[in-house]
């Protein structure tokens, strides 16, 4: 039923729709946070009560369309890419069969790799698959089967509610390499956690890149947070240490830190990681409470590699996955999940400021497969 | 950069070469593990499946069965396989066309657009080309900004473009500034994008038309998995791309992209992005690529950037000196500085044949300070002492230590590295290049 729902959407609305979310990006971004509290706690009426500006209203049949489809409609469409790779070919496997033979094992490994999933990682579902095989007759059985075993994979990404951190304002760092959306994350958790009622402070401590300040500034402006900058190439702890102060003074509940962008191959650079790490506990000796890397779901295996990399120099405390809505490979969610052990807090399914996503595992595995 | 890759495939080709007679079985289990390495590597499962059956096809033919030395005649077929898919030679950036001519620089976010243009313009200023960045983004928050900062660094016009404006106008009004500006070369840094946003890619070919650009280039990010192929097919589709960027070459990506991207849209990859620096920017020439995959090192990009960074003149004067042994310390200093011009030492090395392999250079950092305190013990020498360093005695060199801030240990062996280099010369004077293998590196 469901798929027969993506497939129907699938090819008439997608192009528009996407315009749709062009032309309203800029007014979307601003006027949530203002909004009604958005899509925290995945709840469907929470979205259909979004604001739609009458400057929007051009485009606005498709909003409205797009409300309605709610939380998990959106989540959907942002997958569909994915789900293309593995539903609907899961249905193509079984033309005119009944048996699970080793043409459609070899099929559905290639459609496995292709998604991005990883050769260890579809090795070990391919081999789970295959024991299972006697008892799997037909595409439903088999769709079962891949959704519990991808489910026993990333189950344990689930991210658990944050404690209360015993010290305010709770400091969240954000890491990762070049041009994975560190700063675009950021405008989002910003507007999401000021929507909530929150005091939110943005540092940015991205003073290497050119005009990475003021990208952020704009963004900063837009979830109405407060904002602390410093020259370009300062020093970015400086920056980090500076706002923490800043945030103290002003009785701030969160401090958001944007980092330049770095590959995690460069000693130097990630020495620069610990320095601002390190220069925040001197302020608030529990802080930051969480280390955030962002990964961008376009990337292939290198994705764990980044995590690896990224854990072992800095530690990181969960994962952020950008752009999983462009792409045909959301497989690299279940491979980073799957071997890193560590909580994929939110991802990122579209442009608009509540298209970044609380990660839920179950909704996941029913999106894609 | 291709590092993992072909760790991978080295470690593969020691279990053939082993062998004395391959059978069928020895290949198929060879080829198992290129395969996986070759898909570990993010190269798309397809391209990965036809390189395999063409391998296979030729390994099992009689020239290998029956051949001497079986194990290594597959490491060639597979070296020979890999490099016809990379492409046979270097393609140069296409900029045919009356002058003000374009170059259109589209990709997905995030992809390094921006950063490409300002690397491209440095590039192509060495050429003797007059870059003109023109900011067509509109969309990204201080997109425009970071280009016209990025301008400022090296000194590049940027076309003033308003975020409110349309890109293609923009694109079009620049060619009329860029002429007035007195360049000839306008560098169109689009929006990023994703290949399925069909609005966005219509807006790309609205620019492609108005402006009828000599060079479209795709900028792709080495990190990219299998999406690679759909991402350079859709671009490619829409706009007929002249080539590829591959950004971010510079950390442990193993590269599969650059395979992938080549075998399906058969579009050469002109350029990579090795560094953060706005010189980093490097031709990809696909010959030596392979070869680096397969760990045989790439002195030709080496002696490029060497023949980049030396004015000929200071190399013929210095080759005069070094025939007489006259290299003084201050020609040592000349020679570092222009050793630092070249890059990092730690990718120097890598290009050495064999460097690439070698277990103790695989965790070390080079220490680039090092380079740094020399020059500054060099700095604090008097010129006499410069030019005659048989002069500087105890109390000369606790001096030194003290000015360069370094320790009379550290003058020590600055002084005993220098007349060992001179020593080498003079042996190499006499004749006889043998000296040379040790120390090439003075440090």
């Amino acid at each position: 039923m469901a798929i027969r729902w993506f497939k129907k959407n699938k090819s008439g609305d997608d192009a528009s729709a996407s315009r749709a979310g062009e032309e309203s990006r800029e007014n979307a971004d601003v006027d949530s946070p203002k909004g009604p509290p958005a899509a925290a706690g995945s709840d469907d009426s929470a979205q259909e009560s979004e604001p739609i500006e009458p400057k929007t209203c051009a485009a606005g049949d498709q909003q409205i369309e797009e409300s309605k489809s709610g939380f998990f409609g959106r989540l959907r469409k942002g997958l569909s890419k994915t789900r293309e790779i593995l539903t609907t070919d899961i249905d193509d496997l079984f033309l005119g069969k009944k048996e699970l033979d080793a043409a459609i094992l070899e099929e559905l490994e290639e459609r496995l790799i292709t998604a991005d999933l990883g050769v260890q990682t579809t090795m070990a579902l391919m081999e789970k698959i295959s024991k299972r095989a006697r008892k799997i007759s037909g595409p439903q059985d088999l769709k079962a089967a891949i959704k519990e075993e991808i489910l026993s994979m990333i189950v344990g990404a689930k991210p658990h509610p944050p404690e209360k951190p015993a010290s305010r304002p709770r400091v969240i760092l954000v890491l990762g390499v070049n041009g994975v959306g560190k700063t675009t994350t950021i405008g989002k958790l910003a507007a999401r956690a000021a929507s909530e009622g929150q005091k939110v402070l943005i540092a940015a401590a991205d003073t290497f890149r050119a005009a990475a300040i003021e990208q952020l500034e704009i963004w900063a402006k837009r979830a109405g947070a407060d904002f602390v900058r410093h020259k370009d190439g300062a020093d970015p702890a400086a920056v980090a240490f500076d706002s923490i102060e800043a945030a103290i003074a002003r009785d701030m509940d969160l401090v958001l830190v944007d980092t330049a962008g770095r590959l995690h191959t460069k000693v130097n650079l990630m020495a620069e990681l610990k320095k601002i790490k390190r220069t925040i506990g001197k302020k608030i000796p529990d802080a930051p409470h969480e280390s955030l890397l962002v990964l961008d779901a376009t990337t292939g295996q290198n994705a764990l590699s980044q995590a690896k990399l990224f854990h072992e120099e800095v530690g990181i405390t969960g994962l952020v996955m950008t752009k999983l809505d462009g792409t045909a490979k959301g497989g690299v969610v279940v491979s980073v999940c799957n071997s890193m052990q560590l909580p994929l807090h939110y991802i990122g399914v579209g442009e608009k400021i509540d298209d970044l996503q609380p990660f839920d595992p179950e909704q996941y595995v029913d999106a894609i497969v | 950069m291709f590092e993992s890759l072909s760790d991978r495939l080295t470690g593969v080709f020691k279990k053939l070469k082993g062998h004395g007679k391959l059978t069928e079985k020895n290949v198929e289990e060879g080829l198992r593990e290129v395969r996986m390495a070759l898909l570990e590597a993010d190269v798309h499962y397809k391209v990965v499946k036809q390189l395999i059956a063409d391998i296979k096809a030729r390994a099992l033919g009689q020239e290998v069965l029956a051949s001497l030395t079986p194990g290594q005649q597959v490491v060639k077929i597979v070296n020979e396989e890999l490099t016809k898919l990379m492409g046979a030679e270097h393609q140069d950036i296409d900029l045919k066309g009356a002058a003000p001519v374009s170059v259109m620089l589209v990709g997905l976010q995030g992809s390094g657009k921006t950063t490409t243009a300002g690397k491209l313009s440095v590039f192509l200023r060495k050429q003797g080309r007059k870059p003109y960045l023109v900011p067509a983004d509109v969309y990204r928050p201080a997109a425009i900004d970071q280009l016209k900062k990025l301008g400022e660094q090296i000194s590049v016009p940027v076309f003033p473009s308003s975020a409110e404006a349309d890109p293609v106008k923009i694109c079009l009004e620049a060619r009329t500034q860029a002429q007035v500006a007195g360049c000839d070369t306008l560098l169109l840094d689009t929006a990023g994008r994703l290949h399925v946003d069909e609005a966005l890619m219509g807006e790309l070919e609205r620019i492609k038309k108005a402006v009828n650009p000599s060079e479209i280039l795709l900028v792709a990010d080495a990190m990219t998995g299998q999406d690679a192929v759909n991402i350079a097919e859709a671009f490619n589709d829409a706009l007929e791309i002249g080539g590829v960027v591959l950004s971010k070459m510079d950390g442990d990506a193993r590269g599969g992209a650059a395979i992938s991207i080549r075998a399906v849209t058969g579009k050469p990859i002109k350029f990579v992005g090795t560094g953060e620096k706005l010189a980093d920017l490097e031709a990809f020439h696909p010959e030596r690529m392979s070869s680096r995959i397969l760990g045989m090192g790439d002195m030709l990009t080496m002696i490029e950037k060497a023949q980049a960074a030396v004015d000929e003149k200071t190399a013929a004067d210095l080759e005069k000196k070094l025939r007489k042994s006259q290299f003084t310390l201050e020609d040592f200093r000349d020679q570092m500085v222009q050793v630092r011009k070249m890059g990092s030492l730690t990718d120097l090395l890598k290009m050495v044949p064999g460097m690439g392999q070698a277990k103790q250079l695989k965790n070390m950092q080079v220490d680039e300070k090092e380079l740094v305190r020399i020059e500054a013990m060099i700095n604090s020498m008097t010129p006499q002492e410069r030019r005659n360093h048989a002069i500087i005695n105890g109390s000369r060199r606790r001096r030194i230590a003290k000015g360069s801030g370094n320790s009379v240990q550290d003058v020590n062996r600055l002084l005993k590295n220098y007349t060992q280099v001179m020593k080498m010369i003079k042996k190499m004077n006499k004749g006889g290049v043998r000296g040379l293998g040790r120390g090439m590196l003075p440090m």
